[in-house]
């Protein structure tokens, strides 16, 4: 964090956030990356919610709210409109993982096969937040929601993997798609400002964990999220043109040890441990880490 | 100079000749060949907007939002299932404020799939917070357009609006119409200054949420410029009375009601017909008249009551139905007119296309002045 230029905060603090909040964090890296000569579109869910309690604002540029799953439509006609009045301004989309993985993909569909110059943010909590911790397609297999609770007919809680948003973004043709994290926030700056900068719609999910929603200490965020990258169950890259041209290296934890720290994975621990579900999980982090080639070897650095 | 030309075509022309910066919109029947027409004249670089060719109405509206909102003069078109699909977008375009036009070819909404006309689509958005403006004829429809933009972008209104005319009546029928030119367009139509917009310069946040301390609050404000939204549609159809000699300055508009003792109330273009019927009617003595309401929102309640305060007898023909509830309008004018002691009688007519010829008018007067109505006129009482 200390890396990060500390400017004038376009994002301000005072906003409603939860105490710990990561999307609250990833909006203000978000802005120190996009700067003043920006107009944000934000879908409904917790960021909008926290951000813009009438009559006060968080947002010091242009920011516009329109539904839960049109900000890509939005944001089409946003940039359609500076084209024609010859308007410098980035357009940049910001949406949850419920407004971006679910209900917001046919106007996202849409608005990356007309070819916009726009940047979509989603900020990934891996649920529907803002209504309570509903399922979303971003919920990663094995974790409690309100919708996917465990029960005696469903152990192991939510039963489906998690969307590769990513991968049906980057076959629409996108030029520039990448994960983020905000546990490394000079990288997430740094695709921001690649991807505002190319020609053309550009995708980036950023991982915030939500204390709230997945049960830790307020003070954890940065390290859950940390946690995620180290087990190997998110995984930071960077796809060009529809290829994987960089991911971040890690030397892998067991994904125990993130699921112990969070409420969310609580019922595969007690009252009995759920081995068959960890494994499960175990083998998604390792299929992640085959895929992208992360592991690293001995005497290899990181990155 | 009158040109006889489809009445799709002659919406795309004073579109056109309005001068939107972008338009979103989706192809549904009947209200296709005015996006075609247009998606021509961008490509013929007759028209110099962005035109946005969006997966789904849906999009169509959100897009027309986000350009609105960022400063520009947009124009979209639809029609029933399209409009239906719109349904969140426009209470939340009039909630922000957006002076939006959007033609509507009237169409009957499914089940079951009907691709002809009624006016179901857009009275089903009486709610929503758009002015709504339903033309008789294909003349109207393109006036009404210049008109639209007037109203919608005075900033003591700032709301959308949606051109109602009806699908195939109109939009399909070739009809003699005078196209004002370029110049005169631009002389009653000023260029578009938004009353504020997103721009990198002076941020500001649109779209905000509201708690229960401010949300009334909003929504009264949205109200309140409906309502004035009355002086400002008759104040810029005064002026295009006075530029193009066709005055729009009225709200409801009527037809030999001076001595009537029946008077028909009707939107769109129905009232044709009922005018035809009326003069048969008057050649053989009924003393019958008709209101038209151009203006469905805001509902012309007052000046309703005032045009019809002579009259005994009153028949509404509804091409809807708020399905158990009876006609939209029909309960309006029951409304407007509590207390005058006319007796108001509702006619479900003409839905999904089904035709409306003079002696069905006549009939339907005959109903009212019997007492009897509040019904489905023309039941195929055979196939139920
Ligand atoms: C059409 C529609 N359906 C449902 C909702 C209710 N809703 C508001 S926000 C939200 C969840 C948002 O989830 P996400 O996009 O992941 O953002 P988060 O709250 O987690 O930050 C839901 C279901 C809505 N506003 N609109
Ligand atoms: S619920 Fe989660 S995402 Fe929402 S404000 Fe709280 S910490 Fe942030
Ligand atoms: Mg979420």
């Amino acid at each position: 964090m200390a890396e990060v230029e500390q400017g004038c905060e376009l994002f301000s603090a005072g906003h409603r956030a939860c105490g710990g909040c990561g999307p609250a964090l990833a909006a203000r890296l978000l802005l120190k990356a996009t700067g003043k000569n920006v107009i944000i579109a934000s879908a409904t869910g917790c960021m909008e919610v926290f951000s813009t309690p009438y009559p006060e604002t968080a947002w010091g540029v242009p920011w516009i709210h329109s539904l839960f799953e049109n900000v890509a439509a939005v944001a089409s006609g946003i940039e359609a409109s500076l084209k024609r009045q010859g308007r410098s301004e980035k357009v940049v989309c910001i949406g949850g993982d419920g407004a971006t993985f679910d209900i917001g993909v046919l106007c996202i569909s849409g608005a990356f096969e007309r070819g916009h110059d726009i940047t979509y943010i989603c900020y990934d909590n891996e649920a529907y937040m803002n209504t309570g911790i509903q399922r979303s397609g971003a919920t990663p297999y094995g974790a409690s929601t309100t919708t996917s609770p465990p029960g005696a007919c469903a152990p192991g809680g939510n039963p489906l993997p998690k969307k590769d948003m990513p991968a049906i973004l980057a076959a629409h043709g996108a030029p520039y798609v990448a994960t983020a994290s905000i546990a490394y926030p000079n990288d997430f700056v740094q695709k921001v400002e690649r991807a505002i900068n190319t020609p053309g719609p550009c995708y980036i999910q950023v991982h915030t964990p939500c204390c709230t929603g997945w049960g830790f200490e307020s003070g954890e965020t940065l390290a859950m999220a940390k946690l995620a990258i180290d087990t190997g169950l998110w995984v930071n890259y960077e796809m060009v043109d529809g290829k994987v041209v960089k991911a971040k290296k890690v030397r892998r934890k067991p994904v125990e040890e993130y699921l112990a720290k969070q409420k969310r994975f609580r019922h595969l621990f007690k009252p009995a441990r759920r081995d068959d579900v960890i494994a499960n999980i175990q083998a998604i982090a390792d299929a992640n880490a085959e895929r992208f080639g992360i592991d690293i070897k001995r005497k290899e650095s990181s990155e | 100079m009158l040109e006889f030309m489809e009445g799709s075509h002659a919406v795309a022309e004073i579109v056109k000749r309005c001068r939107p910066q972008v338009i979103a919109a989706y192809p549904i029947t009947p209200q296709t060949h005015i996006v075609e027409d247009l998606a021509q004249m961008v490509a013929n670089c007759e028209l110099d907007a962005e035109y946005i060719t969006v997966e789904s109405e849906f999009s169509a509206l959100s897009a027309c939002l986000g350009a609105s909102a960022a400063g520009s003069r947009v124009y979209s078109a639809t029609t029933s299932q399209g409009l239906a699909l719109m349904f969140e977008v426009c209470f939340n375009v009039a909630g922000m404020r957006q002076p939006i036009v959007m033609t509507i070819a009237n169409r009957s909404l499914g089940a079951p799939l009907s691709i002809w006309n009624d006016q179901q689509d857009s009275i089903s958005l009486r709610d929503s917070g758009w002015l709504q403006f339903y033309a008789e004829d294909n003349q109207e429809a393109v006036d009404l357009h210049m008109i639209a933009y007037k109203v919608c972008e005075d900033h003591d209104i700032l709301l959308p609006a949606f051109v109602c005319f009806d699908g195939f009546i109109l939009s399909h029928t070739y009809e003699p119409v005078a196209l004002p030119g370029q110049e005169e367009v631009d002389a009653y139509l000023p260029a578009f200054t938004p009353y504020q917009r997103l721009d990198a310069e002076k941020p500001l946040s649109f779209g905000m949420y509201a708690t229960p301390e401010y949300y009334t609050e909003f929504r009264y404000e949205t109200d309140r410029a409906l309502y004035r939204a009355k002086e400002s549609f008759i104040k810029a159809g005064r002026e295009f009375g006075e530029q193009f000699g066709r005055d729009y300055s009225a709200l409801v508009e009527g037809y030999r009601l001076e001595d009537a003792d029946t008077a028909l109330v009707a939107m769109g273009s129905i009232c044709g017909t009922a005018k035809d019927a009326i003069d048969e009617m008057r050649d053989a003595g009924k003393k019958v008249g008709l209101l038209k309401i151009r203006t469905y929102r805001p509902f012309p309640g007052p000046e309703i009551a005032d045009a019809l305060s002579g009259v005994s007898t009153v028949a509404v023909l509804d091409k809807n139905i708020s399905l158990g509830g009876g006609g939209a309008v029909g309960t309006e004018v029951k409304a407007a007119l509590y207390g005058s002691g006319a007796a108001v009688y509702d006619y479900i007519i003409a839905l999904g296309g089904r035709d409306v010829r003079k002696r069905d008018v006549a009939a339907v007067v005959d109903l009212a002045e019997k007492g009897k109505g509040d019904m489905f006129y023309g039941l195929r009482t055979e196939v139920l």
